[in-house]
């Protein structure tokens, strides 16, 4: 598909540069027909991918980035969407395969999605009142109740944040060694025991 | 028949060296608490609380190769209500950490809970917001097992160490559980 398929339809649809498959910046406003034309017109008939973005320091702060594919054409093509207030329209109306993508996209991200039928969380509790994805949530976590609040009386716990100190993911800091990983302590091994 | 040894032949003359037990007076004496730990210790039923990889060790456990059935603890209960040792195999997220502790709550005394592998003990490399650092925050743990995850044999050896437990545990029909006692009731 050319590029100007697509833009001379929706004038306010940008390229954007990319290194695999046609990208482009699409304004809210016109995802549903955009998606509907790749659909109906152009052959791209499989939602692959939707998920959402946290560029944090941009204006709109968050995003949707779409990947549909053409499986007559065998042709990808990539749809950027940022979000007005924190919205964007649902495109589960037009793929119902993106339904449980745009729940998991507002569970991690806190991205509503404008006309979803479904719009709860998807993989934490319902309660939950953080978006663990955004990049001001820390990894480790933050304290809340346990999600159910019997287990949390008969045990007195809550949610805590994750040690993260001596984790094996946490890197000390400083220059890394560039040698094989080994033991500290070489005096020993399978054919030479302890002493 | 050839060379194979004739069966009946064979059964004759073993069985004029087994075991009798008219010999022994139908008749054995010892504590109640030594045969009711005997008991339990060797028909532990397991509940197995598959949440992750470890499962699939579990299933290897349970499978002709490794045979958990030698050890008189293959009768895998999916119901809570028939089980007596949980085996907590994987992740417990915080989501499910409800559901374990209630399954939990749901299993009959006496009961005891396996910790299969590094994500049940400790949280293991899941340091992050959704992830229970070790179900002995909700459940009390009698084993666990190291390994990520652990080999069948490590499960089969931690569940030979429940065993050496149960047999070892004093007053038996009266079991202390974070300062609760669970007594059970024996009917004449």
């Amino acid at each position: 598909m050319e590029a100007a398929v697509l833009t001379d339809r929706f004038p306010r649809t940008q390229v954007l540069p990319s290194q695999d498959m046609p990208t482009y910046q699409v304004a809210g406003e016109d995802l549903l027909e955009t998606v509907r034309f790749l659909r109906d017109a152009q052959g791209f008939d499989l939602l692959a991918d939707l998920c959402g973005l946290d560029w944090k320091d941009r204006t709109p702060r968050f995003g949707v980035v779409i990947h549909l594919l053409s499986t007559t054409h065998k042709e990808y093509v990539r749809l950027h969407v940022g979000a007005v207030n924190d919205a964007v329209p649902s495109v589960s109306s037009l793929h119902p395969g993106a339904n449980w993508h745009e729940r998991e996209a507002f569970d991690m991200f806190g991205i509503r999605f404008d006309g979803h039928p479904d719009p709860r969380r998807i993989l934490m509790w319902d309660a939950y009142p953080y978006h663990p994805l955004r990049k001001d949530f820390p990894l480790a976590g933050i304290e809340v109740p346990l999600p159910a609040a019997d287990v949390a009386e008969v045990t007195g716990q809550s949610v805590k944040p994750a040690p993260m100190m001596g984790g094996p993911f946490v890197s000390p800091g400083g220059k890394m060694s560039e040698g094989e990983p080994s033991a500290l302590d070489q005096s020993w091994n399978e054919e030479k025991p302890k002493a | 028949m050839g060379g194979c040894p004739n069966l009946r032949q064979t059964t004759m003359v073993k069985s004029d060296f087994g075991y009798n037990s008219k010999v022994e007076g139908e008749v054995i004496v010892t504590r109640a608490d030594a045969v009711v730990n005997w008991v339990r210790s060797n028909s532990v039923w397991p509940m197995p609380m598959g949440l992750a990889c470890c499962a699939i060790e579990l299933m290897g456990a349970g499978g002709s190769r490794f045979d958990i059935s030698r050890f008189g603890m293959e009768v895998m209960r999916f119901s809570p209500r028939q089980a007596d040792c949980m085996i907590v195999a994987g992740t417990v997220t915080y989501k499910m950490a409800e559901v374990v502790r209630r399954i939990y709550d749901q299993m009959a005394e006496p009961k005891w809970v396996v910790a299969m592998g590094a994500c049940a003990s400790t949280g293991g490399m899941y340091r992050s917001y959704a992830t229970l650092q070790g179900v002995d925050n909700i459940v009390p743990v009698d084993i666990y097992i190291s390994g990520c995850p652990p080999r069948p044999e490590a499960l089969l050896d931690g569940m030979m160490l429940l065993q050496e437990k149960i047999r070892q545990e004093g007053g038996s029909l009266k079991r202390t559980f974070r300062g609760r006692t669970v007594e059970t009731k024996i009917v004449r």
